[in-house]
């Protein structure tokens, strides 16, 4: 479309003159490059990540090992795990903070934040983002947000330990844990900021994919990691609004003594005066942005692996349309399933039943996808890159974690099934294995484009094995304790009958949770690594076709040193017939492969036709022109 | 580029030669540390010795705690002195690091055994390289197998867990409307069971069977259209039967007529932190009014005793039920949101506080029936805590046990009524009160307490 984008797009030439006003702090710190704040986001993201994973497996070895003791726990967390132990309400804040960060921190913002800021400009041939300054914001905002929460395990009556939907009362009241003290406040506190950095990012994000494509760049034509990141910040948009509203009415509650979410309470003795209030319009409010949060964490990760299977298969997506009109599926019924997660709460019974069918519903384009999956790698010619591993990973835990879906979004079967570890294993699986898969799919596939270099194959192949396996050893288990009627949350199984037989299932669990997490080094080790010391990466070193392959390698500011490039197909003809190679960059003419142009590529120019035909008899070739 | 291969070769050596030092020095160590135990007979190194091996109570094994215990004795031997002192100023046993830092190392061994691996591996593809022999490892055909192989020994895994697992978790409902659950989960399970396992077939095994060998190339196949409808509609299909079957059990479960509802047994349940009140209907079947304001020491649940239905109303202090009667949950919270959740039953609903809820079902197995199925003569229903309500979450239960109409009328009958002489005499003294002043007192007597 416009290719007028940023101010500075004139003076392209003058790059290394740009390059003398930089100083350390607006380059690295400060910087309103978009290439540099996915890199930010990806970064901090990773970190939160190695937190929380670290905050499971505290609570894993809890569950694994109830009436022993670890004096080093003491030696770390201090009077939360006096004698070794970790205390009850301790562990509540482990699995609350742990949630709180992957979901939020690292699967949304680490996720789409890195991956939109890095890919919107880059595949669609812009120079930068509509609003660099807000783009920094944004970053920045998502920052203070980790400080924040963070600092909460610095407060004497610890952190936030409500779980990490934090449904009041329990959130509200600082007498019912002491979690709901100074740690709930940090939480609200962070999440307001956190809510505020989304949005910036999402305004930014939804503008410059509708407004800055290049020239070319129809929405048809973009690649489908765009279109999932779209889609996903207008979910995000439209959703975590509402979740301001949510945190600040339990505000009011928790320090103003209004009654939004509280009524009929007696804690500690005491009568507390509110009247009126309703925990269940809490619900309501949280699952309204926290289901369409599923589906910003996942849809991202959709998208990415979208690219980087077909790339990698050597193949184009199949069914590009259905992929994009499934995806604009997902984006609007995820907004009425909220309900599913209420339906034993006490939400009127027939809500619930409303509910069910529109969850069930929402099942049929996430089905499509994975059929579509199936078909690219169907006659494919696999390569596997660490990258495609992971997207292979992604497509089994889609499945996996999405089948499982189908007993709880039904409300009869989840009666037995609601806040039980059938739940803990349903979304591990599908929003958090396949999503981190997902993402660590797209930080495979596109280091060489952030960093100039490659990681390193062979330590990528560990991790994904370390990962895939450990994933499926942790969570599959859990399904049938759920089953069984284990709830979430428990710290420990010693008090009745029959949890104490999944005991042993709990140590296997923990111990393939440390493993897999161990595993994780591999990668920590190999990104650090590789972001001096890798092997130098060439300009399209999988060779794909879309735009971001075609900028330097070294990054500069406005991406293209010269003219931004126009776009002339889609970015799948991969392997196309007639071709040399197996394939063909946006940025290739039909001009200039005449030999392998097909019908539809022409979406109808009748000029275009005349000269292929003209084409084709010169050179003998015989063409069906007309479908 | 070769000068830092040899670089990265030379660093990775000498930190292995390092870590072997490292644990050869513990080795002598511990060979000195036994020599000197064996000589020289002092009592404050056995002493030391005993104690850290009697404190090894974390998950380390023997030979961790000797060679970890080995280290700081064998660097010196008067730092007993100091480190006995140190022991006693501070609680934690200095074990508790060795025991930790020998895991850390550990790890590290482990880092560093990859690491020589990866070497091998790229010193294996140069020479091949150099060699001028066909490829390096041909990584494709690798993952392809690994691939094939994860299929194999998934499914196997899965049906494993399906067969071990799943008689483990499965026990048969133990309500009339937990049948028709029971059923519409299994037919769950045997369509997704099927397919998650034709996906994976398809996914692992197109992984195998195309992977790349370079000599092919991909078939381009971007669309048909046919195909697509198909696998959107026979998916929309299947989910609209299920959903039509849930909706329907859903319906009957939840959603009981007024007259039968009344005709139930009625029980209701308050949950606090973390204990749980059942109140019986008692002989007019009618359960009391409430009014969280009426709360006192003696009056838990603020019953209103103006109400003379709630006169006859019985504290019990199990849940016991009579088999195949209808019995009419009314579920309350005085604090935090609570979950009565009884998984034999497949009942599960939330205590709200403010918001009474409700569940019906009928029990279809007694107690001792359900031991006999289960030849479990230990086995007792439970209801627990499913709803995160703080620390005492995970211990917040009562017994349900289902016996005979003769049985459960016996019982009841020892169980005592909420309406005691000491709430009845707070009850004729508030109600004087109430005749000369404000309502107030009662929140100020509450208050109080």
């Amino acid at each position: 479309m416009s290719s007028i984008a940023i101010p500075h797009a004139g003076d392209h030439g003058h790059d290394a003159h740009e390059h003398h006003h930089e100083t350390f702090l607006t380059k690295y710190i400060f910087s309103q490059d978009h290439k540099m704040i996915a890199k930010q986001f990806l970064i901090t993201g990773i970190i939160m990540a190695f937190f929380a994973m670290f905050l499971s497996i505290l609570f894993r070895i809890q569950l694994a090992w109830p009436e022993k003791d670890f004096p080093i726990l003491e030696v770390f967390l201090g009077k939360w795990a006096e004698g070794g132990r970790i205390r009850p309400d301790f562990f509540l804040s482990l699995v609350t903070i742990h949630g709180t960060i992957m979901v939020f921190f690292v699967l949304t913002a680490g996720l789409s934040g890195t991956f939109s800021n890095l890919l919107i400009p880059l595949q669609l041939g812009a120079r930068d983002m509509a609003s660099p300054f807000m783009n920094m914001l944004s970053y920045w905002l998502f920052f203070s947000a980790c400080v924040v929460m963070i600092s909460s395990f610095f407060v004497e009556s610890g952190p936030a330990s409500a779980g990490w939907t934090i449904y009041p009362p329990l959130s509200a009241l600082p007498q019912a844990i002491p979690g709901s003290g100074t740690g709930m406040t940090l939480w609200l506190a962070s999440m307001v900021l956190f809510i505020a950095s989304q949005v910036m990012g999402g305004i930014n994000y939804i503008s410059t994919v509708l407004n800055m494509r290049t020239k070319g760049m129809s929405l048809w034509r973009m690649p489908l990691t765009i279109w999932a990141v779209f889609l996903t910040a207008i979910v995000g948009l439209l959703s975590f609004p509402v979740l301001v509203s949510a945190v600040v009415l339990l505000i009011f509650d928790r320090s103003m003594g209004t009654s939004f979410y509280l009524s009929d309470i007696i804690i500690g003795g005491q009568i507390l005066p509110n009247e009126g209030g309703s925990p269940i319009l809490f619900q309501h409010l949280f699952w309204f942005l926290g289901h369409p949060e599923v589906y910003i964490v996942l849809m991202p990760a959709l998208g990415l692996t979208s690219e980087v299977i077909a790339t990698n298969s050597r193949k184009p997506i199949f069914g590009y349309h259905a992929m994009v009109y499934s995806l604009i599926g997902i984006t609007v019924l995820s907004f009425i399933v909220w309900g599913h997660h209420m339906f034993v709460t006490g939400m009127n019974p027939f809500l619930g039943g409303v509910f069910m069918i529109t969850t069930l519903i929402i099942a049929v384009p996430s089905a499509v996808k994975t059929f579509n999956y199936l078909a690219t790698l169907w006659r494919g010619n696999i390569k596997f890159t660490p990258a495609m591993l992971f997207a292979i990973g992604l497509v089994s835990f889609f499945i996996s974690g999405g089948l499982t879906g189908i007993f709880l979004g039904n409300s009869a079967l989840d009666i037995n099934l609601h806040d039980t570890y059938f739940v803990v294993a349903h979304f591990h699986l599908v929003m958090g294995s396949a999503s981190i898969c997902g993402m660590l799919c797209g930080v495979y596939h596109w280091y060489p484009k952030m960093f100039g270099r490659m990681m390193n194959d062979k330590l990528g192949y560990l991790h994904f094995w370390m990962t895939f396996i450990g994933a499926y050893l942790v969570f599959f288990p859990m399904h049938f304790m759920g089953i069984d009627g284990v709830p979430r949350r428990y710290y420990s199984f010693t008090n009745f009958p029959f949890m104490q037989e999944w005991l042993t299932v709990n140590v296997f669990v923990t111990w393939a949770a440390i493993i897999a997490g161990l595993g994780q080094v591999a990668f920590l080790f190999n990104f650090f690594y590789s972001i001096w010391f890798g092997k130098k990466a060439t300009q399209n070193p999988w060779k794909s076709n879309t735009l971001e392959w075609t900028t330097p390698v070294e990054h500069l500011h406005g991406n293209w040193p010269g003219e931004i490039p126009t776009v002339y197909r889609w970015p799948y003809d991969y392997s196309k017939p007639g071709h040399e190679d197996d394939f063909i960059p946006q940025t290739v003419p039909f001009s200039e492969t005449m030999s392998s142009n097909l019908p539809h590529d022409f979406e109808g120019d009748a000029v275009a036709e005349q000269i292929q035909r003209e084409w084709d008899k010169e050179h003998g070739v015989e063409r069906e022109l007309h479908h | 580029m070769r000068y830092r291969k040899y670089i990265n070769f030379r660093t990775i050596f000498s930190l292995v030669i390092a870590t072997m030092l490292l644990l050869h020095g513990s080795a002598f160590a511990q060979a000195g540390d036994s020599t000197a135990t064996e000589n020289d007979t002092t009592v404050s190194s056995s002493e030391l010795q005993a104690e850290a091996e009697s404190a090894g109570t974390t998950a380390a094994d023997t030979t961790g705690n000797a060679v970890a215990a080995a280290t700081p004795e064998g660097t010196s031997a008067t730092s007993n002195a100091v480190q006995a002192a140190q022991e006693e100023e501070k609680s934690i046993d200095p074990q508790v690091y060795k025991n930790f830092f020998y895991y850390v190392l550990l790890f590290f061994l482990v880092c560093i055994i990859v690491g020589i691996v990866g070497k091998i591996i790229q010193v294996y593809e140069l020479t091949r390289e150099m060699q001028g022999r066909a490829k390096r490892v041909n990584w494709n055909k690798f993952h392809g197998t690994l691939f094939l192989i994860s299929l194999f020994v998934g499914l196997y895994g899965a049906y494993w867990s399906y067969a071990h697992h799943g008689s483990l978790a499965w026990h048969e409902s133990a309500s009339e409307h937990g049948e028709r659950i029971d059923s519409m989960f299994i037919t769950t399970t045997v369509i997704t069971t099927i397919v998650f396992v034709l996906t994976h077939i398809l996914l692992f095994g197109f992984s195998f069977v195309y992977k790349s060998t370079g000599k092919r190339k991909a078939y381009f196949y971007p669309h048909n259209n046919l195909i697509e409808k198909i696998w959107t509609i026979v998916p929309a299909i299947v989910l609209t039967v299920l959903v039509l079957f849930g909706f329907f059990t859903w319906r009957s479960i939840t959603n009981v007529p007024d007259d039968v509802a009344k005709d139930a047994l009625q029980v209701e349940i308050t949950g606090e932190q973390f204990a749980w009140t059942v109140r019986y209907g008692g002989k007019d079947n009618k359960i009391g009014k409430r009014s969280i304001k009426l709360t006192t020491p003696l009056n838990g649940l603020g019953i209103d005793y103006n109400d003379k239905s709630a006169w006859d109303d019985i504290m019990g202090s199990d849940i016991v039920l009579p088999v195949g009667k209808p019995v009419r949950f009314t579920i309350n919270s005085k604090d935090i949101l609570h979950s009565f959740y009884m998984p034999d039953f497949r009942v599960q609903m939330n205590a709200v506080p403010g918001m009474a809820t409700h569940f019906q079902m009928t029990p279809r197995y007694t107690t001792a029936e359900m031991r006999e199925k289960l030849n479990n003569p230990e086995f007792d229903y439970v209801m627990l805590c499913a709803k995160i309500c703080g620390q005492g979450h995970y211990n917040m239960q009562k017994t349900v046990r289902i016996v005979s109409e003769a049985e459960y009328k016996e019982w009841l009958a020892t169980q005592s009524y909420f309406f005691s002489d000491d709430v009845k005499k707070e009850f004729k003294a508030s109600q004087s009160a109430n005749k000369g002043e404000q309502e107030e007192d009662n929140k100020q007597l509450a208050l109080n307490y």
